[in-house]
């Protein structure tokens, strides 16, 4: 043994450089690529911010809505459209952008920047979405995940998938041709396109979001539970809507929370099929115009640079802030609610 | 079984019952609607007399188009933003850090991402309203559904793969390139397709960046302008100066989207159906 | 001393898996490491080709070195070190690939060969593992294909097939029926001829049948190691002995 021991050379082990190099470099670059996505969401955060702040403060002071009237009566009409054109020459934009509902960004005479008529527009359409997707939503998840028998949920599921795969401008279409000559019938109006309108859809685009993943929650409640609340004497109905919903109460609400945050950023949807009025809303019947929808009919008729474009990205911001604390609330609900892995 | 389960259970198979009714009552108007316009020439040829008559092609080819530049823009980054998370990171701010980026991404509303594409690649990068500042637009929206597909399909695949490679002298990328993502590939394929479906789909990051309502000829190069199905759809249900007479174009058009992202999403379903089977033969 | 482990100690984040172990791996014999499950004995012999190293979170301390050089010094490169030391694992794991893509994997990596040069290592190698007849007519059907005893030979040719020094077995016949598993522990002693073997098991008979020496492992700590015939029958330690004839374990 001892002679064998000296007869093998001890082959190296060290050096590799170049193929370790090359490691080194295959790995920087796929950080990069992952660190991508966050350069993405700072960089969308940045365009937003940058653009959208240059649509506060005042212009160079000269400005229509703050000319007396004889100010105004001693301009010709020629120099009073020349005013209007410029929009350096609108009122400043202050507060009033998120409290004012207000919104005439091109009204040489009476410009007004408030988004607040779309927040409650966006808001009002969301809640009543989300009212109508929840219940049915999570009574679905719920037949799913502790009734339905596995050959059953195997065929459903796929089929309600199908309704996440239909493009947004398809529902709004079937909101113009459907839903809302239907509404409109149903209640005696004259035009469906209103805010319930954009709430059916939302809620129809909103279920398969809401379904799957209550369905997640409600089949990660341990079998424990249920078996305990049965051998209480508890009824199969009383252990689900007692035991295993409030079991899994985090996961539901953060799926609800998450349709929400989709309902909250659909443009397409809201935009064929509510209308569009700008203003404040009275009720569920009245036309209504999102932030969303602001953004997808303006932007396209500004020019670049203008205080209106830069408004639009500040409506954007809103969005994005709105959105973005709805993601990151369900998340943190979803998170802490998750039962930790043993 | 007590009366107050099988009114609860009963209501609940009937909201189940309802909505896979409503999906295919849903799907069959709009087919039915379109079903008397549809015909290979709706699809081969261009539209003529305002639209009022002719096909689609155009806003076929442009989505198709757009779709590819879409792929080439998100699915190479996507892929190895996902080898990287699920191969070489370690637990630390970083990856905490992409992980919160991903999960955010991918609630960004869309039409957020058409600001950011007008902002970015239209004005600031000078790309002007083209195809390239669309597809690129389009890609970032799809990143997240591609880093997250392309993560489930690599989890998906056995640990020794990697260790019996690691164990014959492979350097951590040989292993990922000869045995993981081969086994990974057709789940990845699956989700790239999935995302692309969407990203076909979409009308708001397009509409500022490179769209048109209609043009006289086709796009031949990256900073052409295009017509794209969804917007197409858009145009001729709500912009359209003769609304009812194109109404069956429209349903034509919405048939045609929904076919094209229903067979993309039978593709993916198919394909993740067969790797299953083939990885538990 | 082809192995040797000088107070090697293990973690796993803070738990230390392994505590001093100490012991020697002759030249070209089957060194059997024995003991009950979660005892270490795995884990030390994934130091040995710094397996390990794949874990998030470990660390060592202590000494282990192949051919008296350090296996864990910083200017080691794991990957060649794992071409010194093939690795058979406990559940036979072919890739997804053909019977020659297999073998071949490991040839193939960082060097080009001659088809012809390829072919014949491939052959050598499956006739050294006892395979070839068996597979010599289908070399380019699925891996997958093949039984579990023809799998866990495949995976012994595909080690064998860059000519290591050293072969590592982690429990290699525990998920084979009773032929496969003597057919592998027959091909074990015609391996020795050529490699220094280190096999993890649960089968005490069989660490009786194949082994030249055997070290016993309890609780992260080398209780006994001695020439196979000795521990199993005048064991020096009262735990070996209590190991070895059943009471635990």
């Amino acid at each position: 043994m001892e002679a064998a021991e000296q007869v093998s050379v001890p082959r190296d082990m060290g050096g590799g450089a170049s193929r370790r190099l090359r490691e080194r470099l295959i790995e920087a670059a796929l950080a990069l690529a992952a660190g991508s996505s966050v350069f993405v969401l700072l960089g969308i955060f940045g365009v937003l911010l940058v653009n959208g702040v240059q649509a506060f403060g005042t212009g160079d002071g000269v400005s229509l809505a703050n000319l007396s009237a004889d100010e105004r009566a001693m301009l010709s009409e020629a120099e009073l459209a020349e005013l209007g054109r410029h929009t350096e020459h609108a009122p400043s934009v202050g507060a009033d952008f998120l409290f004012s509902s207000h919104w005439n960004p091109t009204s040489s005479v009476t410009a007004a920047y408030g988004v607040l008529g779309m927040v409650v527009s966006t808001l009002i359409v969301t809640l009543l979405a989300i009212a109508i997707a929840a219940p049915v939503g999570v009574g679905v998840a719920a037949w799913l995940a502790y009734v339905a028998p596995p050959r059953a949920r195997e065929i459903l599921k796929p089929i309600l998938e199908m309704l996440a795969a239909i493009p947004s401008v398809v529902v709004g279409f079937i909101g113009i041709v459907f839903v809302g000559p239907l509404i409109a019938r149903v209640f005696g109006l004259g035009n469906g396109l209103n805010a319930l309108n954009g709430a059916v859809l939302l809620a129809v685009m909103a279920l398969p979001t809401i379904i799957s993943i209550s369905e997640d929650a409600i089949r990660a409640v341990p079998k424990d539970y249920v078996q305990a609340s049965l051998a209480l004497g508890a009824d199969r109905w009383q252990t689900l809507v007692r035991v295993v919903l409030p079991a899994g109460a985090s996961g539901i609400l953060a799926a609800v929370m998450l349709g929400m945050g989709r309902a909250i950023g659909e443009t397409m949807t809201v935009l064929m099929a509510t209308g569009n009025a700008v203003a404040m809303p009275g009720s569920i019947f009245d036309s209504v115009r999102t932030l969303t929808a602001t953004i997808a009919i303006e932007l396209g008729e500004v020019p670049q640079g203008s205080r209106h474009y830069h408004l639009l990205f500040a409506v954007g911001l809103v969005l994005f802030v709105m959105t973005f604390v709805v993601n990151l609330v369900s998340d943190m609900v979803l998170r802490r609610g998750a039962p930790r892995p043993s | 079984m007590t009366l107050r389960e099988r009114i609860g259970f009963t209501t609940l198979a009937a909201a189940t019952g309802a909505l896979v009714l409503l999906v295919f009552a849903l799907l069959t108007y709009i087919v039915s609607g379109g079903a008397s316009v549809l015909s290979w020439e709706f699809l081969s040829q261009s539209p003529r007399a305002g639209m009022t008559e002719g096909g689609i092609f155009p806003a076929l080819l442009g989505t198709f188009l757009l779709t590819i530049l879409t792929a080439v823009s998100s699915v190479p980054v996507g892929i190895a933003a996902a080898i990287y998370l699920v191969e070489y990171a370690r637990e630390g701010t970083f990856i905490r850090l992409v992980r919160l980026s991903i999960r955010n991404l991918s609630g960004v509303p869309s039409v957020v991402y058409g600001l950011f594409g007008v902002g970015l690649f239209v004005h600031a990068l000078d790309l002007g309203i083209s195809i390239l500042a669309s597809g690129l637009t389009l890609g970032l929206l799809t990143l997240p559904t591609t880093i997250t597909a392309s993560e489930e399909a690599l989890k998906a695949v056995p640990r020794s793969y990697r260790d019996g490679a690691l164990a014959l002298g492979a350097t951590r990328w040989e292993a990922i390139q000869t045995n993981v993502l081969p086994a990974a590939a057709p789940g990845i394929l699956t989700g790239v397709i999935l995302g692309l479906s969407r990203a076909a789909g979409e009308t708001a990051p397009i509409l500022f960046t490179g769209v048109a309502f209609s043009l006289p000829k086709l796009p031949t190069g990256l900073g052409d302008q295009f017509m794209a199905l969804p917007y197409h759809l858009y145009i001729l249900s709500t912009q359209h100066h003769d609304i009812v007479r194109v109404r069956p174009i429209a349903f034509a058009t919405a048939t045609v989207l929904i076919g094209l992202v229903a067979v993309l999403n039978l593709t993916a379903t198919y394909l993740r159906a067969r790797a299953r089977s083939r990885m538990h033969a | 001393m082809k192995i040797e482990s000088r107070g090697l100690d293990f973690f796993y984040g803070t738990a230390q898996a392994l505590h001093g172990v100490t012991l020697g791996v002759k030249t070209r014999e089957i060194f059997a490491l024995i003991g009950p499950s979660g005892c270490g004995k795995s884990t030390f012999l994934r130091c040995i080709n710094r397996m390990n190293d794949t874990l998030d979170g470990t660390s060592v301390r202590g000494m282990l070195t192949l051919d008296d050089a350090d296996i864990y010094a910083p200017n080691v490169d794991v990957v060649k070190l794992r071409r010194r030391v093939g690795m058979v694992f406990q559940k036979p794991n072919p890739f997804p690939k053909s019977i020659f893509d297999n073998v071949a994997y490991g040839l193939r990596l960082g060097m080009k060969l001659p088809r012809t040069e390829l072919e014949g290592r491939v052959e050598r190698a499956l006739r050294g593992a006892a395979l070839w007849d068996e597979a010599k007519d289908r070399l380019s059907a699925s891996a997958m294909m093949l039984s579990g005893g023809q799998q866990q030979r495949l995976c012994i040719a595909r080690a064998i097939a860059v000519e290591p020094e050293v072969l590592l077995m982690d429990e290699p016949t525990s998920a084979l029926d009773p032929i496969a598993t003597a057919r592998l522990e027959e091909l074990m002693q015609s391996l020795r001829a050529a490699y220094t073997i280190v096999i993890v098991t649960h089968n005490l008979q069989q660490a009786a049948r194949v082994s030249d020496t055997t070290a016993f492992f309890l609780h992260g700590r080398v209780v006994e190691v001695a020439p196979t015939d000795t521990l199993f029958t005048r064991p020096r330690v009262k735990e070996t002995e209590e190991y070895i004839t059943g009471r635990f374990g």
